[in-house]
């Protein structure tokens, strides 16, 4: 077993893809990096944070992106963002799946404006890729978890694989603390913080296929099949969860009215249980 | 510039467009709109809510164009809405106008307010085109908070954004990086009259931004990454 959390980008790919199949676009030696922060005297990476190339995954082709969360919190900056623009345009004109292995607090500050854009041309390149069929498949299972833009584009995916240490969100517990409040959300009450973003709630909300923190489990969940959007079944479904859910005050409560027995005991359980505490109780 | 001041200088024919609170929907000639006022906090009611417009008009009114008139001030900063997935529902509402592109629908922006982050995002940064008016406020973070998260010197920022477009708030570096195609000044109906009949094609962003010298990078790398380096 080896861990997804505590490995890096290019560790996740590794052990991802068949053995020795991954090139890189634009690697290291390219020495790409960015040059606004080294206008503000930060320190930069030759990959801007971010791996991009293809490879096979039991023989399949794969174009793959990953996400250095050790390099600035795998925040989007202009060449990061154009980095996976790039793959994602490749991607349709090849005709090729994606696996996006994402870890990022969201948009780069020091390019505030640069990573922001880029977010956005993300997701018009994922939302082509979905309008032709060509599945996209996130994997989120790093210390930062995915925020900001990315969570957004996160979800416009086919299909979501977190393993419960991971979290999913679009602001930060802490931003959400200093806006509005301890009362709002506790960010240090690290409990509630995984009840909220954690790849348990996300799985019980129906975003997310929960596996062990191991990188052959998220291996052994892709599926390489388009998912097709009905966005009137969508709408219905979401509506249907804000009405239901929207003004409950705890996850715990939400899973409690789904029919999930003993919710204060969910965070406990290990991936196998929690599979067969939720079974036909998601939302 | 006040909702209430631009509907009639963008519609002097009259409109049918109806408030609720901080929301607003309706039509004018042959145009819908949809929009957010007074700084709308984007939450997952208020995003499902513009999400379901957007497919009205898809059912309803096939083929019509869609102007966003977003007033916003991010994401709504709530723990409920976090609890079930609020970027989930900003993500529906991306993916309805994709949708609503799909089926010929035109889509363009406008910012007659504030755009801010993720509001911004799901909203007029989705259209084919994003318009500005002149006095609207776009950004990501202004700079003293700005230079608390990054603990680089307020002074520091502020001498390098009198250069670089590519993180201080403004509409003109929002136009210098592509972002925003144009500025709509005078008389506005004609300003929306002349995008509806300009065809913006795919994703021009970062060719627009590397001809405006705002977003040098962009285009060139994704170009590196798509193999077809010109």
């Amino acid at each position: 077993m080896t861990s997804w959390l505590e490995s890096t980008a290019r560790e996740r790919v590794a052990g991802l893809l068949d053995a020795g199949s991954f090139t890189e676009f634009v690697p290291p030696e390219a020495r790409l990096t960015s040059p606004h922060l080294a206008q503000l005297n930060q320190p930069a990476a030759f990959d801007d944070g971010v791996a991009v190339g293809r490879g096979m995954l039991n023989d399949e082709p794969v174009l793959i992106a990953a996400q250095e969360g050790a390099f600035m919190g795998g925040a989007v900056g202009e060449v990061h963002g154009a980095k996976i623009t790039g793959l994602l345009e490749r991607a349709l004109a090849e005709r090729i799946p994606v696996l996006l292995l994402l870890e990022s607090g969201g948009v780069r500050l020091h390019e505030a404006n640069a990573g922001l854009i880029a977010v956005s041309e993300i997701m018009r390149a994922i939302l082509a890729l979905r309008g032709a069929g060509v599945p996209v498949i996130v994997l989120n299972g790093g210390r930062v978890g995915v925020f900001g833009g990315m969570g957004i584009a996160t979800c416009l995916c086919d299909l979501l694989i977190m393993s419960e240490d991971a979290r999913l969100g679009l602001s930060g517990p802490e931003v959400i603390e200093t806006t509005m409040g301890v009362e709002e959300f506790d960010a240090a009450d690290r409990a509630l913080v995984w009840r909220v973003t954690g790849g348990k709630n996300r799985a019980i909300m129906g975003e997310a296929v929960l596996v062990a923190d191991d990188i052959a489990a998220f291996r052994a969940a892709i599926r390489l099949d388009p998912v097709p959007l009905d966005v009137e079944a969508e709408h219905a479904l979401l509506g249907a969860r804000l009405d239901r859910f929207g003004g409950m005050e705890d996850a715990l409560d939400i899973w409690a009215d789904l029919g999930i027995e003993n919710p204060a005991r969910v965070p406990l359980l290990d991936t196998d249980a929690f599979h067969a505490a939720i079974r036909g109780k998601t939302a | 510039m006040k909702i209430h001041d631009l509907l009639p200088q963008l519609f002097p024919h009259g409109h049918d467009i109806a408030f609720d609170g901080e929301y607003f929907a309706g039509s004018a000639g042959d145009v819908s709109v949809i929009g957010t006022c007074d700084r709308a906090a984007i939450g997952a009611a208020l995003s499902h809510r513009m999400a379901g417009e957007v497919l009205r008009i898809c059912r309803d009114h096939p083929g019509r164009p869609i102007l966003l008139l977003v007033d916003t001030l991010g994401q709504k900063m709530s723990r409920r809405d976090e609890t079930i997935c609020l970027n989930a529902y900003i993500a529906h509402l991306a993916k309805c106008l994709d949708h609503a592109r799909g089926r010929g629908h035109k889509t363009i922006g406008l910012v007659y307010g504030e755009a801010v982050s993720a509001g911004f995002l799901s909203s007029s940064m989705l259209a084919d085109a994003c318009y500005a008016l002149p006095e609207a406020e776009v950004k990501v973070m202004n700079l003293p908070a700005m230079s608390r998260v990054t603990k680089i010197p307020l002074e520091r920022l502020e001498e390098l954004s009198r250069t670089s477009a590519v993180f201080a708030p403004g509409v003109a570096n929002y136009i210098a990086m592509g972002a925003v195609r144009g500025i709509w000044e005078g008389d506005l109906a004609a300003c929306l009259k002349a995008a509806l009949a300009e065809d913006p094609g795919p994703d021009t962003r970062r060719a627009l931004g590397e001809q405006r010298g705002g977003r040098t990078l962009a285009r060139r790398v994704s170009a590196d990454v798509r193999g077809d380096a010109a």
